[in-house]
Order: C-alpha cells, then structure tokens, then sequence
C-alpha cells in the first residue's frame, strides 16, 4: 500500500504534491535536477486562448524573509501551442497526474480553451478565476459568487475533465464563491491564489512593480491560506487543493489537516528548485514520527467533532 | 542548471561599494557570460550575479552593493557555505569573435568580460576592451584585463581616470564583433554608435533565475524571450530598445 496515495476526483496520486501553476513552468527546468515523475501532480502554466506576454517589466518584488510579489500577467504562448508543444512534450516523461490551469478575459474564452483541452491527456481543469494581475478578466470572475458560478456552469458544460476551481483570497468572504462554484456544478477548489500587494522603491519614490500592485506569495501567506482552506472544508464538501505559502513538509500536514485533499507549492519552487522533491522525500518519515498510518486519515481531521 | 554549495574564500572591496567574492565548488559547465543565483540569508528570492571567472573550482564574482541582499553578502565571512544555482543562461557565443572583437563593459557590467576576454586570448585574437566608470573611485580591473594581453581603454564620465566621457567615445570602428554588458543607456549608445554587429548581455529583476517564473520576459524582434533562459545574452539585432 502507498501511504502517500491521494485520489482527486477518481483519478490516484502517487502522492499530494503537485507544483503550483506559473512556479514550476511545464517542469523542463526542474526535470534538469530531479525526476519530476517523483510528484503527485503537475499544475502547467496558467494557459489563455491567445498568446500573451503579460505585464510591462518590472514585474518581479523582493519582500525579504517571507516571500515576493509578480506581475506577470499570465505570459503563455496559447492554449494551441500548448496542445500541440509543451502538452506532448510533458506526457512524453511525465506519467503523473496533470492539471490543466486555464485563464480568460470572458466567459465565451474560458470556455473555448477548455473545451479545447477537453479532447488532450489531462487529468484535472484549474480554472483560475483568481490572477491578481490581468485587468477585466482573471480575478474579476473570482470576487462575486454569480460570475464564479456562471464560469463554473460555462466551462462544466463543455469539458468531461474534473473541473476544479482556483479560488481568490481577495474577497471578502471566500466561502460565499466556494458555495457559489460547488453549486454550480464544480468538482473541486484550488484555494488560494495570490494576495494582491504592493512594494515602493523608497529611493525612487516609486512602486517596485511597473504595473504597481501583484500577487504575494511565499511563506508569509501561509497561516491566511490555511485558514481560507479550513474556512472552505467546513462549508463545503467538495475535495480541496490546498495552497498558499507551502513551503516544507510540515506544512502540506497542516494544510490536509485543515482539509485539503492535495497541496500545490507555488513560489518555494522559485527559491529552491529541489523543494518539492524534498518533501515528498520527507513525508515518510514525518509521518512515522505523527504517527500517521495513511495520509487520507489526516484530510480534515482538525473539522472532526 | 545546477545547485551546488559553495565555500566563500574571500570577500573583499574592490572599488566604491564594488566587492570581488571568490568560491570554492564545482564550476564545471560555466560558460562566460552566463550568471549564477545565490540564496542569502534573510532574503526570499536569490541574488543573480554574472560570472567574472573561473579556474580549477574557484568562481570568482564582482557584486556591487545595490540593496539589503548585496549589502548582506559583503559582510559575509570566509568559510561561509553559500548555495548557489549555476550553469545558468546561454553565455557568449565566440565563434562570432573575428580576429579583432571589442569587449565594452559599463560599471558593474565589466566583470562577465573578465572571462571572455581570457578565452578569446587564449584562443589568440586580438582583443580591444573599453571599460566605463563614472568615476576614479569605481575603477577596477584595468590591470587584470591587460595582463590578459588586451588593449584596454578606461573612460570615467567626469574624466578623473582614462578618457573623459562614456565608452562611446573610445569606439574606433575597427572591431570584427562586438560583445557587451552595462547599463541600458550605454547599450543603446553602444548600438547606435557601433551598429548591431555584436551581442549584448541583458539586466532585468529576476525571480527564479532559471526559467520557470516568466519574471523578467522581453520582447525581441523574435517575440517574447526570457532574460535568465534565452539570454541574458542577446543578439544586438534582436533587441527591441
């Protein structure tokens, strides 16, 4: 028995880590210093319906000990050189799981692209409705409950893929939208996508960022997703991808504690390319030393009385 | 790419808030012009610097003090373990040299020559260097390129050392190729004065350093390229400036 094992939706994870999407690429940089087969899941590179470059440059902050902000603005080169490139090339050496994270800028593009990937060897759709960093679309379907339950409705309508959600932590009440997604048919959520932030260049006088807010992540947004994802669990029953400032193996723990099923590491990646790796690496023996038998046993458990 | 550790060896200044750091560790792959990422200390992202040199497991690197990670690594002691992302970037590429290149380097943008002009000597061309400063107080390695055997010309903005004026004015025109790394007005100057018969290394915040981030995409006259994947080293041709 592999205690590790998750499922998502039926399909079977050798085990809960999956990068998180636009931290780990289509993994040919990361492939270069491990065997990526080693993860549970891969989330590719937020995709678009057209190619994009993304934002003006700076696009990239420091924000010390805890993490950094991007403004990358979803850079990709189209869902069509996706199927055709970077999709093939992933299955060629990749046999885990692999999420499909998919962006728009309307309804009508959310659901051609994915309908359009409907057809290709992915396992899970993300539709992120939650990207901090691209104006009239991304997060603006992800900050009022009826938009993110008609992208929901939209996008189910066309894909027989599991449809998971990427929630928002920009709101104010992150469980109205859950509510909202599972009642409009989703599979699952994918909670939290980056808070919006900002840095100022006091030497300047200027915002560090050339679009002047972004998303931040890193480790100084963990205990925030944590709490969202608890906050989710108990309000809704649909399976949860934990994220937000994951950084150890400690953490995935806490984060399936708190109710999530599978955990995506985002901007850990970016600082140190061999973390994932690592945690999974580590798991084993933290949980010999908690004790715990299977990592299913854990989902939720803190929501068990 | 590669994650190494590496031990420091020394730490020292070398001009006005310019530092040489030389580590110990495996330098295998390194090419000139491509850069290494090093995690500091109380910092989140890496530190990107370009690689000055390399000889028999030692790397040497020039970092200017530009902020609390730069600032950081200066007071670092010999013996601290340091891990470091290399192998990173395309480099130079020195078949394009000619007979007679022309290395033009501007303040901190110096150092990535450093190991360029040493290969280009040791395959015996005709190297000219002009090296950019604004001042006397931030020259460094005049010395060091002409024991290479190079034709080495400094300018100093305010005249205090060398040619007075920028690297612009040092230009002869007699360069078969060109290669450079300084700051964007010097590049465009460099470009516009000398034509686009030579490759630039380019500069842009990064956030991973190798690839996965999409943090510091241009554009080129090829469409969208990463700085720290494609380049940082770029045909002048393709640039878009």
């Amino acid at each position: 028995m592999n205690r590790l094992e998750i499922i998502l939706s039926g399909k079977a994870l050798s085990n809960p880590i999956i990068p998180a999407s636009g931290t780990y690429g289509f993994g040919d940089e990361f492939a270069e210093l491990y065997d990526i087969n080693c993860l549970g899941g891969i989330s590719f590179k937020g995709t678009t319906r057209e190619a994009r470059y993304g934002n003006p440059l700076p696009r990239i902050a420091e924000c010390g000990n805890y993490g950094m902000i991007n403004a990358v603005g979803l850079q990709n080169p189209g869902v069509e050189h996706v199927i055709a490139h970077e999709l093939p090339r992933l299955k060629s050496h990749y046999n885990g799981a692999i999420i499909a994270n998919v962006s728009g800028f309307s309804i009508e593009e959310y659901v051609e692209t994915c309908a359009m990937l409907d057809k290709e060897p992915i396992d899970i759709l993300e539709v992120n409705i939650s990207c901090p960093n691209v104006h009239n679309g991304g997060m603006a379907f992800g900050t009022s409950p009826e938009a993110a339950a008609e992208v929901t409705a939209a996008v189910k309508a066309v894909t027989t893929k599991p449809v998971y959600m990427k929630l928002s932590p920009n709101v104010t009440d992150i469980v109205a939208i859950a509510k909202a997604c599972e009642a409009a048919g989703a599979d699952g959520l994918c909670l939290i996508n980056t808070v919006l932030g900002m840095r100022i260049d006091i030497r300047r006088r200027k915002p560090v960022i050339a679009n002047r807010y972004g998303g931040y992540s890193g480790s100084g947004i963990f205990p925030l997703a944590l709490r969202m994802v608890n906050q989710v669990a108990r309000a809704t029953s649909l399976p949860i991808i934990g994220c937000g400032g994951v950084s150890s193996a400690e953490d995935v723990i806490e984060m399936m504690m708190a109710g999530a099923t599978a955990v995506e590491i985002g901007a850990a990646n970016l600082t140190n390319p061999m973390v994932a790796k690592e945690i999974v690496d580590r798991l084993p023996a933290l949980m010999e030393e908690l004790k715990i038998e299977k990592l299913t046993d854990i989902i939720g458990i803190v929501n068990h009385e | 790419m590669k994650q190494q550790l590496f031990e420091i060896q020394s730490n020292e200044q070398i001009a006005k808030s310019v530092y040489r750091m030389q580590l110990g560790g495996d330098t295998t792959g390194i090419l000139p012009g491509q850069f290494v990422n090093i995690r500091v200390q109380g910092q989140f992202l890496r530190r990107p610097i370009s690689v000055c040199n390399i000889t028999d497991g030692i790397l040497t690197i020039i970092y200017k003090v530009v902020g609390v990670g730069t600032e950081a690594m200066s007071h670092l002691p010999i013996g601290t373990q340091l891990d470091v992302l290399t192998v990173l970037g395309n480099g130079y590429d020195l078949s394009k040299a000619g007979d007679a290149p022309l290395l033009v380097g501007g303040g901190v943008g110096v150092p990535p020559m450093y190991m360029l002009a040493r290969q280009l000597r040791e395959a015996g061309k005709k190297v000219r260097v002009i090296l950019g400063f604004n001042t006397k107080d931030e020259v460094f390695y005049e010395e060091e390129f002409r024991a290479l055997g190079c034709d080495v010309t400094v300018t100093t903005v305010d005249g205090s050392h060398g040619v007075k004026g920028f690297v612009t004015n040092a230009l002869d025109g007699q360069q078969s190729y060109y290669y450079t790394c300084g700051p964007l007005p010097m590049i465009k100057a460099l470009i516009q004065a000398a034509g686009t018969h030579g490759e630039v290394s380019m500069e842009e915040r990064m956030g991973c350093g190798f690839g996965a981030c999409m943090g510091c995409t241009i554009q080129t006259t090829k469409g969208p390229k990463r700085v720290c994947k494609e380049g940082p080293v770029f045909a002048a041709s393709e640039l878009l400036l």
